[in-house]
């Protein structure tokens, strides 16, 4: 610590001493990304298993999986933000009830065990399928996975179902409290003009489905061209669909936040037109950018009803674009409400360190393990299942657009 | 850690003395200079500036707090007052800070700090900093020099005053109210304190609290802000930036008694809190302050 003082945060005007020493880093920034994600996909994954909509049949098991390795992964980054991790538990054991973060533990971690038993009662029939097929070590994995229930009759099977549908319809609001709680870590602080805002939660649960659906996406299109299997055309309209809904709302809302903070202009408001002209120009600039992009292409694919390679090409565009805008959009909340001193008299700018424990390296990697993850439980579950759903009980989304 | 050193005798008796020669006046330049090469002391391990507590002696406060037997936070109420007025900027307040309290010695975490406000001919709004500016850093030569710049030498200046500034233990601290543990909690007699055995590191506090007055320990992994010296407050002794202070500036004292030097300056002036607006109900009273203060 010789040399401190090269490493305080550069800012202009007057900011307070404290600030320097920036308290909220990129973990910060990639949590509620990966939250984010966690909550689109398995709304994606909802629509099937709850409201029978055919067109998700072919990935609704895929976006479950997805959910569970991305949740998994969802409290490592403040783990490592943490001074004290090893208290980390503290939290859990004397909750301060009057404090929003100390939930997270029960909410994640409920979360977490939703997705675990859903994800069981998904593939309980593979499962024991497998255990019966598979020998050596992978048989006796199944084995265990089992949980001593082998039982396929179409009555268990139909049991199954429904206690996986009922598990889902449990998760969509916990899916939307999970993330419109993250909102409100955020929202509720009355001291940082960036943050204090109703809307928050709001836009963090839109923009988080946005993401997860755009995450589908990518997914989808990647694995299928290295499956070599064909992308079913219903389902990359239905996710269309659902981004375009996503992307409407979720920029009307944000622009509404803008338009207020100006509107109201309450004091310091330059100053809040100077954080989005200087330290985060280049994240609104990308943010925007790309939801816009995504709104114009998925209206355009919309209007001129397209489909098979030119729509899978497009929509695989707009999954990258909305994955960006919206981590670009997590930057610009907790970095840029960081950077607007709470004086109202200065600007911070903030340099992430490249290597460290909170560093982009460590971002990169805990960005990567979700994915290596899902790739080794893909493994072991192969979600991709012939379309398993009861013909008589589904619904045309395209009927319902 | 290593900002902290080896002290030569006992930490207590050495800090004493040191504040009392800085209560007297006596030997500020010396002590300037002392504090001014604190940092460059820390590779000495001779000791020989050793006001500072070290990590042994942190650990050693932490899980065995000393027993004041006559104290009962019930019969307090602690309250401080700032009459900016008589405010000189001299710093030693701060520097006293930094001493008893083993804060780091940079630039970016402090407990308390004054604050310059200077409106120059025809502006209508004030030019601000503090110690931690790069300017007063780089004039002083040292982040440890607790000393401002001369940048308004033949500028004309309207009206200056100078702010100083630390934790507000508000009746309503937002800290408190955010932290998921309960680590930091308030206390009867008023005062916002940290159990640093129980603090998690998350820094939510830091983001709530409105004044900027709390700051991340790195080396520690807990979140650090003042306490008006409760280990000196609770033996009848005033914080030690009240005990520095030359021109008596920091007022402090208990409220349930009328006749004390904080209910006397809250009875007589024209008192005002910082930003009313949060909520916070802050138990820092300001006499003279300015509406560009923030």
């Amino acid at each position: 610590m010789e040399h401190v003082f090269e490493h305080v945060t550069p800012y202009v005007g007057y900011v307070y001493p404290n600030e320097t020493d920036f308290a909220w880093s990129q973990l910060i920034v990639i949590y509620p990304y990966i939250t984010g994600l966690v909550a689109g996909a398995f709304v994606v994954s909802s629509l099937h298993h709850v409201f029978h909509i055919k067109s998700f049949a072919p990935i609704s098991r895929f976006a479950l999986l997805t959910a569970l390795c991305f949740m998994i992964f969802a409290p490592s980054p403040l783990l490592f933000h943490l001074g004290q991790p090893t208290r980390a538990f503290n939290a859990l054991i004397t909750p301060h009830w009057s404090s929003a973060m100390a939930a997270f533990g029960y909410v994640a971690g409920f979360y977490v065990c939703l997705l675990l038993l859903e994800t069981w009662f998904a593939f309980r029939a593979d499962i024991v399928a497998m255990s019966k097929t598979r020998t050596g070590i992978m048989g006796t994995v199944y084995r265990v996975l089992t949980l001593g229930s082998d039982d396929v009759s179409p009555r268990s099977l139909e049991i199954d179902h429904r206690i996986a549908r009922i598990l889902a319809m449990i998760g969509i609001p916990s899916a939307c409290g999970l993330h419109g709680y993250v909102g409100f870590v955020f929202g509720s602080l009355k001291t940082r003009e960036w943050w204090s805002s109703d809307l928050m939660p709001v836009i963090f649960l839109l923009s988080a489905v946005a993401s997860g659906v755009g995450l589908l996406i990518v997914l989808y299109v990647i694995v299928s061209k290295f499956r070599k299997t064909p992308i079913v055309d219903e389902t990359m309209r239905g996710l269309l669909y659902v981004l375009f809904t996503g992307i409407t709302i979720v920029m009307v809302i944000e622009g509404l936040e803008l338009l207020e903070i100006f509107y109201k202009a309450r004091e310091g408001v330059e100053m809040v037109r100077e954080l989005i002209e200087g330290p985060i120009w280049a994240g609104m600039a990308i943010q925007w950018a790309m939801s816009i992009f995504v709104l114009v292409v998925t209206s355009a694919l919309l209007v001129f009803d397209v489909h098979g390679e030119r729509l899978v090409k497009w929509l695989f565009l707009c999954g990258l674009s909305i994955m960006i805008g919206v981590l670009a959009m997590r930057w610009n909340v907790v970095i840029g409400g960081q950077e607007l001193s709470k004086t109202m008299k200065g600007l911070l700018t903030f340099y992430p360190e490249i290597f460290g424990r909170e560093s982009l390296f460590v971002v990169g990697v805990i960005s990567i393990c979700p994915y290596a993850m899902l790739w080794l439980v893909t493994k072991l579950l192969p979600p991709w299942g012939e379309d398993r759903e009861p013909a008589n009980s589904t619904l045309k989304v395209d009927k319902m657009a | 850690m290593t900002t902290h050193e080896k002290p030569e005798e006992k930490g207590d008796l050495s800090r004493r003395d040191f504040l009392g020669l800085l209560a007297k006046g006596a030997a500020c330049a010396g002590a300037v200079a002392a504090a001014g090469s604190a940092i460059g002391a820390v590779k000495a391990v001779s000791g020989k500036r050793a006001f500072q507590q070290n990590e042994q002696q942190f650990v050693e406060a932490v899980n065995n707090p000393p027993k004041v037997p006559g104290y009962n936070w019930n019969d307090h109420q602690w309250a401080m007052g700032i009459d900016t007025t008589r405010c000189i900027g001299c710093l030693r307040c701060m520097e006293a800070c930094k001493m008893e309290n083993s804060v780091q010695m940079d630039a970016n975490h402090y407990r308390t700090w004054v604050e310059r406000y200077v409106y120059l001919e025809g502006s209508n709004t004030a030019l601000v900093d503090s110690q931690s500016d790069p300017k007063n850093i780089e004039n002083a030569g040292s982040e440890t020099k607790f000393r401002f710049d001369n940048r308004y030498k033949g500028m004309k200046v309207d009206k200056a005053f100078f702010v100083a500034k630390l934790c507000n233990q508000c009746e309503h601290p937002s800290c408190v109210q955010v932290c998921p543990t309960g680590a930091t909690f308030k206390a009867k007699d008023g005062v916002v304190l940290i159990d640093t055995t129980y603090c998690i590191g998350c820094q939510y506090c830091i983001q709530a609290c409105p004044y900027g007055a709390r700051s991340f320990n790195e080396s520690r992994g807990t979140a650090e802000k003042c306490n008006w010296c409760y280990h000196r407050i609770t033996k009848g002794l005033n914080p030690a930036c009240v005990e520095v202070c030359p021109t008596g500036s920091r007022i402090f004292g208990d409220r349930n008694d009328p006749n004390s030097p904080i209910s006397q300056f809250i009875r007589n002036n024209h008192v005002q809190v910082l930003k009313p607006e949060m909520g916070n109900a802050p138990n820092v009273f300001y006499k003279g302050t300015d509406k560009e203060v923030v």
